[in-house]
């Protein structure tokens, strides 16, 4: 009888199954003969804004992705085309919400350019403080999320909460918390409040603090490195040939920044560093961003120390707003603040190019003036947009978990990107 | 630039310096891929990293003939300069050869452009739209498009004018 239990042969002749299962080889080539094409966003979390991600998958190899953008485009030089410069500033703030400052601030010098204009020296100290303080919170927000993203919570609340901090003093400057519509053609609207440098320096010997707890939470972490490390690698030539500027080229290697190579404001005389990474990938980008949070944090201090006194505006009634009392106690004064604000300033006719170092890279304006008060065109280099254009090339042969870090660590900013 | 003049005296049409100092140079549209290969690989210049690119509609300006113009900023890390390339395009025939088999960088650039000015690039291999949508009609940067036009894909709520900023929206 104890023949009777033994199992009928492999290969043998089997009744119930014969004919309804095909050979596991045929099996097998079917499922993977087989891409999956999933979508990714246009509202997935880990996209950071709303870009739809079409992705081919072969297992769980990428083998084609499609990014589709333009759900955030609100149609920004169309709109900057039909005001006055001034009434741009604000939709200037919405390109990088994370960093305000430095696109209100960029625009700004480059109508300056346009006019020909030198703004005062307290003026450019102000610019660069808002600018390194919004570079800091780009950053931290950028590494917060990345850390979040790789599985780590607490990274990102101790980023959270330096950001939280920064943003408080930004809110004392300029009265909002992200959308800060500060500074105005030929220096800024207003002045440092009183006792706001030694807040800021507490705030920055605390964000040191996070930034030590959240360096000892990642850069060693194993599961954070095992994720970033070597993935979504460029080489520095591929880098160059899309255009990556910024954090995202220094990463590999390449030691260009704007603030070094055409110093603007008063860049030329703080002492900081370029740091820069070696082999392009997410974890060297995330390397990069670290260190250029503490040389923000140094120049912030080296300029709040030696930040001079004077005016914050230049005097020019064409393109300033006279002072209140001027307004309200001379003719002169009103007639100047009504044609201001009705006809806006009148901008020469011409045409600029100029570039400021945002948080993600070289920040560049294209501006065309008719001379007759209202830009003829806005064209707008968003640092985002060539750096999410290599995405493809990147991820493509890798695997889908890679996609995240990398998604991660180049930062694309929608509102930048499109437009 | 002055190499290139040098190399393609006939690419260049005119050569300026901007009121900030920029200076510009204007190509001819059959002469730009030339250009940019030298810009590109000649060692001395390697204008490798392609800055970014966009259309001018020149429609409302004392001088607009031909209509378009498309800008060209490229950058060399090896001299730190920015150079500034200009092609006028007529609105009859509005095409320009492609610079994305020279940089990739100018891919999606030159799709924007087609998007919002309706200008082709001979010789890009995927040349569509990419912040609007496949069914949108027009260009709208060109400034004969009125600022308000709309065009949703779903019906949307009917919502007075004034609510919606300055501007006409083109149906009146």
């Amino acid at each position: 009888m104890a023949d009777s239990h033994t199992m009928p042969e492999a290969k043998g002749h089997n009744p119930d199954t014969d004919g309804s299962l095909p050979p596991e080889g045929e099996l097998e080539s079917h499922l993977q003969a087989k891409h999956m094409v999933i979508n990714m966003g246009p509202s997935h979390p880990a996209t950071h804004g709303t870009v739809r991600l079409k992705v081919e998958l072969d297992g769980e190899t990428i083998v084609k992705i499609d990014p589709e953008i333009g759900f955030l485009h609100r149609g920004f030089q169309k709109s900057c085309e039909n005001v006055t410069w001034t009434q741009c500033l604000p939709y200037t703030d919405r390109l990088n919400y994370l960093s305000a400052m430095m696109n209100n601030f960029g625009f700004l010098n480059a109508v300056e350019k346009l006019i020909g204009l030198e703004i005062p020296e307290r003026a450019q100290y102000i610019r660069v403080i808002g600018s390194e303080l919004h570079r800091l919170t780009d950053h931290l927000t950028c590494v917060g999320a990345t850390g979040l993203e790789m599985g780590g919570f607490a990274p990102f609340l101790y980023g959270m909460e330096a950001r939280e901090l920064i943003q408080d003093r930004v809110t004392e400057l300029t009265g909002a918390r992200l959308t800060t519509s500060f500074g105005r053609v030929g220096g800024i609207n207003r002045d440092l409040p009183d006792g706001w440098a030694d807040k800021v320096r507490k705030t920055l010997t605390r964000t040191e603090e996070l930034l030590v707890e959240m360096d000892g939470l990642l850069t060693r972490n194993r599961i954070f490195v095992d994720r970033t490390k070597g993935t979504g690698i460029i080489s520095a030539d591929d880098a160059i040939d899309y255009g990556w500027t910024g954090p995202a080229l220094r990463a590999c290697g390449v030691a260009h920044d704007l603030r070094k190579a055409h110093p603007y404001w008063v860049y030329e005389r703080f002492d900081f560093d370029v740091p820069v990474g070696e082999h392009g990938d997410n974890y060297d980008r995330y390397l990069v961003r670290m260190e250029e949070m503490r040389q923000s944090i140094r120049i912030i201090r080296q300029a709040l120390d030696t930040i001079p006194t004077g005016p914050i505006i230049v005097d020019d009634w064409r393109i300033a707003l006279p002072p209140k009392p001027e307004v309200y106690g001379t003719i002169e004064g009103v007639m100047a603040h009504f044609k201001l604000v009705m006809e806006g300033i009148q901008v020469p006719p011409g045409e600029v190019y100029d570039a400021t170092e945002a948080s993600n890279g070289e920040l560049g304006w294209y501006l065309v003036s008719d001379g007759r008060g209202r830009p003829y065109k806005v064209h707008v280099r968003a640092p985002g947009f060539p750096v999410l254009a290599a995405v493809p090339h990147i991820i493509e042969g890798k695997m889908l978990a890679d996609l995240i870090p990398t998604f991660d660590t180049i930062n694309m900013i929608g509102g930048e990107v499109e437009q | 630039m002055d190499r290139v003049s040098a190399h393609f005296p006939e690419a260049v049409v005119e050569r300026y310096v901007d009121r900030a100092g920029g200076a510009w140079a204007v190509i001819h549209a059959d002469s730009l891929p030339k250009v940019a290969t030298l810009l590109k690989n000649d060692p001395e210049l390697e204008f490798k990293l392609f800055g970014s690119m966009d259309g001018v509609d020149r429609l409302h300006l004392a001088e607009n003939d031909p209509r378009f113009e498309v800008v060209y900023i490229l950058y060399s890390l090896k001299r730190n300069e920015h150079v500034r390339l200009k092609v006028r395009v007529s609105e009859a025939q509005p095409s320009i050869p492609s610079l994305t088999p020279l940089y990739r960088g100018a891919n999606w650039w030159e799709r924007l452009v087609w998007d919002f000015y309706g200008i082709r690039f001979d010789g890009h291999p995927d040349l569509r739209r990419i912040l609007l949508y496949e069914e949108f009609q027009g260009h709208p940067l060109r400034k004969d498009y009125a600022l308000r036009d709309r065009q949703p894909l779903i019906p949307e709520r009917p919502i007075k004018d004034i609510f919606r900023g300055p501007g006409t929206s083109g149906h009146s």
